[in-house]
C-alpha cells in the first residue's frame, strides 16, 4: 500500500484511540467524585499530569478544577491532544484515505467527530459522566465497525498497530500517575478510599469485571499485574504489545523481502520482557522507572515504524 | 400507482378514489409562469413520463416531501459528502444542496442527446489530434490560427503527441441546456477534468431509497455501472496493450474541492488514490512509493490540471505534480486520461467552431446545436454585442464555475458598462450569446414546489472513435434562487437526480 496512506491510517487509528481514552478518564473521574468526600485526594490534577502537558495547562488555565480540566481534555481546540482535536485530525486523516476504509468505517468516524464537535458548541450541554459514556459508546461502535466491515489486510494491520501502541501507552500512563499520586497519600493504602480509587482505575480501562473474576479483592500487586502483564485482557500493556507484534508480523509476511522489519524485532523484545517480568521486580526497581522504560520503547517502536514503512524513497 | 408496466409513458393511472382511469394527474398548486417545464405541460398536467412521479407527490401526506428532503440532507451530511469552507479553523462543512424532485428525460429526447454527444466527441478528438500535429483545419482555413494559438489552454509542449487510437479526451462532461421550446443545446464542452459524476451516483442512491415505487414505475435507466465502465476503459489503456496494468487516480489532495469525488471513484474502482508526492519517475517510468518499496504505475486517471502535472515541462512551481511525468508519457510508458492539452477544444471561442469541426472531420451535420455565439474579436460581432448588452449573456473565455459572466437582462447599467469596457480592452477573451429561457423543473422551496431553471451535464467515456459510451442521465444542476440562470454550486446552485426513461420495449439496463 502507499506509504502516505499507511501513515495516515496509522495516525487516524491512534487519534481515535487517544480520544476514546480521554473520554474514559473523564467519565470515570466524574463518576468517582460523587463517592468522595471533598477533603480527599483531588482527582483532577492527576488527569492533567497524565498528559505530560501540565506546564501548558497551567499557563492557560491555572487551577486544575473540574471545569478547566474537562474543557482542556475534551474540547480545547488549541491543545493538540484534546479529544476534539484528536477526532478532527483523525477525521482529516480518514478523509485522505477514505478509499481504503469501508463506507461504514468512514461514516462512523465522521459521526463520532460531528457528535463531539456539535457538543463542544452546545452551551447547555451537561458535561457529566453520561455525556462521556455516550462518547465511549461511539468509540465502541467504531471498534465494532472496524472489526466487522474491514478486510484484515495491510490497511487493517497498520490501523491495529496504531491503536495498540496508543493503548499500551495510555494504560501504562494511567497506572504511573495513579501510583505517583498514591505515594503522596500513603496513609490511604488499603483503606476504603484506596479501594475506590483503584476500582475507578480499573473501570477506566473497562477492566473491573475481568479483574474481579480473577481476584475478587483489590490488591496492589494484582492490579499492577492486571494492567501490565495480563495476556487476555484487551487493554493490558502486554496484550496491546502482543497484538501490535502480530500485526507487524502480518505486514512483514506480505512484503517482497519476507523478513522481519526493525519494528518487528523491537516489538518482540518488548513483548518478551513483559512476559518475563514479575510485579515484585517492578516495585523493587521503581514503578515509575519501569513504566517510563515501557513508554520510551513504545516511542522508539513508533519511530522505527516511520523509518521502515512511511519513508519510501529511491531504492 | 396501479400499473406495473415497463412502458410507463403509455400507461394510464387510477386516481385514489377509484375514479376514471384516464385522468392525467396535475401537480396541485404549481405554476409554470410561462416557462418550459420538464415535468408538467403548459396546461399543467403531468408529461407522459412524469405521471408516476406527479401521482406519488400528490398522494404524499402534507409535509412528507419536506420531511424526506430533510432526511436526505442529513444522510449526505453523515456520509461526509460535503465541501469545506475554510474561513475558520472550525472547518465549517456544507453539503452540496440536493433537491428531492427528480428531473425526467424521455427516451426520445435522450436518444438525440446520446447520438449527438457521440458525434461531438469524435469530432473534438479529431480536432485535438489535428491541432497538435498536422493542423489541417487551420491550413485549410476553417479556423484561424490566431484563435487556436492565443488560447490559454493550447499547450505547445503537447505538439507531436499521438495518443493511441487518436483519443485525447477519454472522459467528457458536456453542459447541455433546453430552451423555452424544450430544444436541447450544447452550452459548453468540458474536456479537461470534468467533475460531478460522484453526485450523480450519490443522488441516485438516495432517491432509490426514498422513492422506490415511483422509481420502479418510471423505468429509469441505471447509472451505477459508471465506475465499472470507467475502470474498464482505463484498463484498456495500458501501455503496449498490457493485460493487467496498474491503474491509479491522481488527485491534488484533500483540500481540492472535488476531493470527495476523486476518493469516491478510486474507492469504487478499487484502485489507489495517489497524490503527486506518492509518485516518482525513474528511467522514464512511473512508480509509487509503497510500504513495500517502489511499484510501477501504468495508467493514471489524473484529476490534476494540465499545467500542474509536471514541473519540468509546465508550471515549475507546482508541487502537485510529478517531475518527469511528461517524459514518461512521451516515451509511451504511462497512459494519461485525459491527455494533457485538451483544454484548447473547450475554450469558449473555439466552442463556436465545433459545428464546423463536425462538418470538416466527419462530413456530417451536427445533431446537437450550439447556442448561437458572437465572437467579440470579430468587429461586426463586437459592435452587435456592445449594442445589445441588455439582451445577451457575455462570458469571459478564460473563466469557469459561473465566474466572469454578465447576464445582460439581470445586470445593472453599471455592470453592463464595466463589461463593455472589458470587451473593448480584450476582445479575444469575450463571447456573447442570446439569453436562453432555460427549462425548469419543480423544486422544493420552503415547503412547496416552485419552478427553477436547470442544466444537464451528461458524462461521456471514449475508448476509441467508434467505442463511445454515454452515461444515461448526468448531473442536473438547478439554480435555487428564484429567476436565477446560474446553476454553479459556487453560486447557490444545487443538484437533482436525473431520470432517463427507457423507451417502450427497451431493456432498462443495456449491455
Amino acid at each position: 500500500m502507499l506509504s502516505r496512506v499507511a501513515e495516515s491510517v496509522y495516525w487516524m487509528s491512534r487519534q481515535i484511540e487517544r480520544a476514546e481514552n480521554i473520554a474514559r478518564f473523564l467519565e470515570v473521574t466524574l463518576h468517582l467524585i460523587l463517592d468522595q468526600p471533598e477533603n480527599l485526594v483531588d482527582p483532577w490534577d492527576p488527569l492533567v499530569r497524565v498528559t505530560g502537558d501540565d506546564e501548558w495547562f497551567k499557563k492557560k488555565y491555572g487551577l486544575p478544577n473540574q471545569e478547566n480540566v474537562v474543557q482542556f481534555l475534551a474540547f480545547d481546540e488549541e491543545y493538540p491532544h484534546s479529544m476534539l482535536t484528536c477526532l478532527r485530525t483523525a477525521r482529516e486523516n480518514a478523509r485522505g484515505v477514505r478509499e481504503k476504509l469501508s463506507s461504514e468505517a468512514f461514516e462512523q468516524i465522521n459521526e463520532f467527530y460531528l457528535f463531539v464537535n456539535d457538543a463542544s458548541r452546545n452551551e447547555s450541554l451537561d458535561r457529566t459522566s453520561q455525556f462521556f459514556d455516550d462518547i465511549r459508546q461511539h468509540a465502541l461502535l467504531w471498534s465494532g465497525v472496524f472489526a466487522s466491515t474491514m478486510a484484515q489486510d495491510t490497511t487493517w494491520h497498520f490501523a491495529n498497530v496504531g491503536r495498540m501502541l496508543e493503548r499500551a501507552d495510555k494504560t501504562s500512563r494511567v497506572l504511573d500517575v495513579k501510583y505517583f499520586n498514591l505515594l503522596l497519600s500513603v496513609d490511604h493504602v488499603g483503606t476504603a478510599i484506596d479501594d475506590l480509587q483503584w476500582s475507578a482505575l480499573l473501570l477506566a480501562i473497562s477492566g473491573m469485571e475481568a479483574y474481579r473474576r480473577d481476584h475478587h479483592d483489590i490488591d496492589l500487586e494484582n492490579v499492577i499485574a492486571f494492567f501490565l502483564f495480563n495476556r487476555t485482557f484487551p487493554r493490558s500493556v502486554h496484550h496491546c504489545i502482543a497484538s501490535a507484534g502480530w500485526s507487524l508480523g502480518e505486514i512483514d509476511n506480505c512484503s517482497r523481502a519476507h523478513e522481519a522489519s526493525q519494528t518487528s524485532k523491537q516489538l518482540d523484545v518488548l513483548q518478551h520482557r513483559l512476559a518475563n517480568t514479575r510485579v515484585k521486580e517492578v516495585l523493587a526497581g521503581g514503578m515509575h522507572q519501569f513504566v517510563d522504560g515501557v513508554q520510551r520503547e513504545v516511542n522508539e517502536i513508533g519511530n522505527s515504524l516511520a523509518e521502515d514503512f512511511f519513508q519510501t524513497s529511491h531504492q | 400507482m396501479q400499473s406495473q408496466s415497463q412502458t410507463q409513458s403509455q400507461s394510464q393511472t387510477q386516481t385514489s378514489d377509484g375514479g376514471p382511469a384516464d385522468e392525467i394527474p396535475r401537480l396541485s398548486g404549481y405554476q409554470n409562469e410561462g416557462f418550459y417545464d420538464e415535468v408538467v405541460t403548459h396546461d399543467g398536467v403531468a408529461r407522459p413520463d412524469s405521471v408516476a412521479l406527479v401521482d406519488l407527490i400528490n398522494r404524499l401526506p402534507v409535509g412528507e416531501l419536506m420531511r424526506r428532503q430533510r432526511a436526505i440532507e442529513r444522510s449526505l451530511y453523515q456520509k461526509g459528502i460535503t465541501f469545506t469552507v475554510y474561513s475558520d479553523n472550525q472547518g465549517t462543512e456544507k453539503i452540496m444542496p440536493f433537491d428531492i424532485v427528480p428531473r425526467i428525460l424521455s427516451a426520445a429526447v435522450w436518444a438525440d442527446i446520446e447520438v449527438g454527444l457521440k458525434q461531438r466527441i469524435r469530432a473534438l478528438n479529431r480536432f485535438l489530434d489535428d491541432v497538435y500535429n498536422e493542423r489541417r483545419i487551420i491550413n485549410e482555413g476553417v479556423i484561424p490560427a490566431g484563435i487556436v494559438d492565443s488560447c490559454p489552454h493550447y499547450l505547445p509542449q503537447c505538439r507531436g503527441l499521438k495518443p493511441p487510437a487518436g483519443v485525447w479526451c477519454h472522459i467528457t462532461g458536456t453542459d447541455l441546456v433546453r430552451d423555452n421550446e424544450g430544444e436541447v443545446f450544447v452550452l459548453e464542452d468540458n474536456l479537461r477534468c470534468p467533475s460531478g459524476v460522484s453526485y450523480v451516483l450519490q443522488n441516485r442512491s438516495v432517491m432509490k431509497k426514498n422513492f422506490p415505487r415511483a422509481f420502479a414505475d418510471s423505468s429509469v435507466r441505471p447509472v451505477d455501472d459508471y465506475p465499472a465502465r470507467l475502470y474498464h476503459m482505463l484498463r484498456k489503456m495500458g501501455p503496449g496493450g498490457m493485460l493487467n496494468p496498474t491503474v491509479v487516480v491522481l488527485t491534488p489532495g484533500v483540500y481540492n474541492s472535488a476531493y470527495y469525488e476523486h476518493s469516491f471513484l478510486a474507492h469504487q474502482m478499487g484502485v489507489e488514490l495517489v497524490e503527486g508526492r506518492d509518485l516518482l519517475i525513474e528511467n522514464d517510468r512511473v512508480f509509487m512509493r509503497t510500504t513495500d518499496g517502489l511499484q510501477p504505475v501504468d495508467v493514471i486517471y489524473r484529476r490534476v490540471d494540465d499545467t500542474f502535472l509536471d514541473p519540468e515541462v509546465f508550471n515549475e512551481d507546482s508541487v502537485l505534480g510529478v517531475p518527469g511525468l511528461m517524459r514518461a508519457y512521451r516515451s509511451g510508458n504511462v497512459a494519461l486520461a485525459n491527455a494533457p492539452g485538451t483544454g484548447v477544444a473547450d475554450d469558449k471561442v473555439v466552442y463556436a467552431f465545433v459545428g464546423e469541426m463536425i462538418r470538416f472531420y466527419l462530413g456530417e451535420e451536427p445533431i446537437l446545436n450550439n447556442v448561437p455565439t458572437y465572437l467579440c474579436e470579430r468587429a461586426e460581432d463586437r459592435k452587435y454585442v456592445l449594442a445589445h448588452l441588455d439582451e445577451l449573456v457575455v462570458k469571459a473565455a478564460g473563466e469557469s464555475g459561473g465566474y466572469g459572466i454578465l447576464i445582460g437582462p439581470h445586470a445593472s447599467p453599471e455592470q453592463r458598462a464595466e463589461f463593455a469596457e472589458k470587451i473593448r480592452e480584450n476582445p479575444r477573451n469575450y463571447v456573447a450569446q442570446p439569453t436562453l429561457q432555460l427549462s425548469r423543473v419543480p423544486t422544493m422551496v420552503s415547503d412547496s414546489l416552485e419552478g427553477r431553471h436547470v442544466d444537464l451535464r451528461p458524462y461521456v467515456l471514449c475508448r476509441g472513435p467508434d467505442d463511445v459510451w454515454v452515461l444515461p442521465g448526468g448531473l442536473t444542476r438547478v439554480a435555487l434562487k428564484k429567476g436565477s440562470l446560474v446553476v454553479n454550486s459556487s453560486q447557490g446552485g444545487g443538484s437533482k437526480d436525473t431520470w432517463v426513461v427507457a423507451s417502450p420495449g427497451q431493456r432498462i439496463a443495456q449491455p
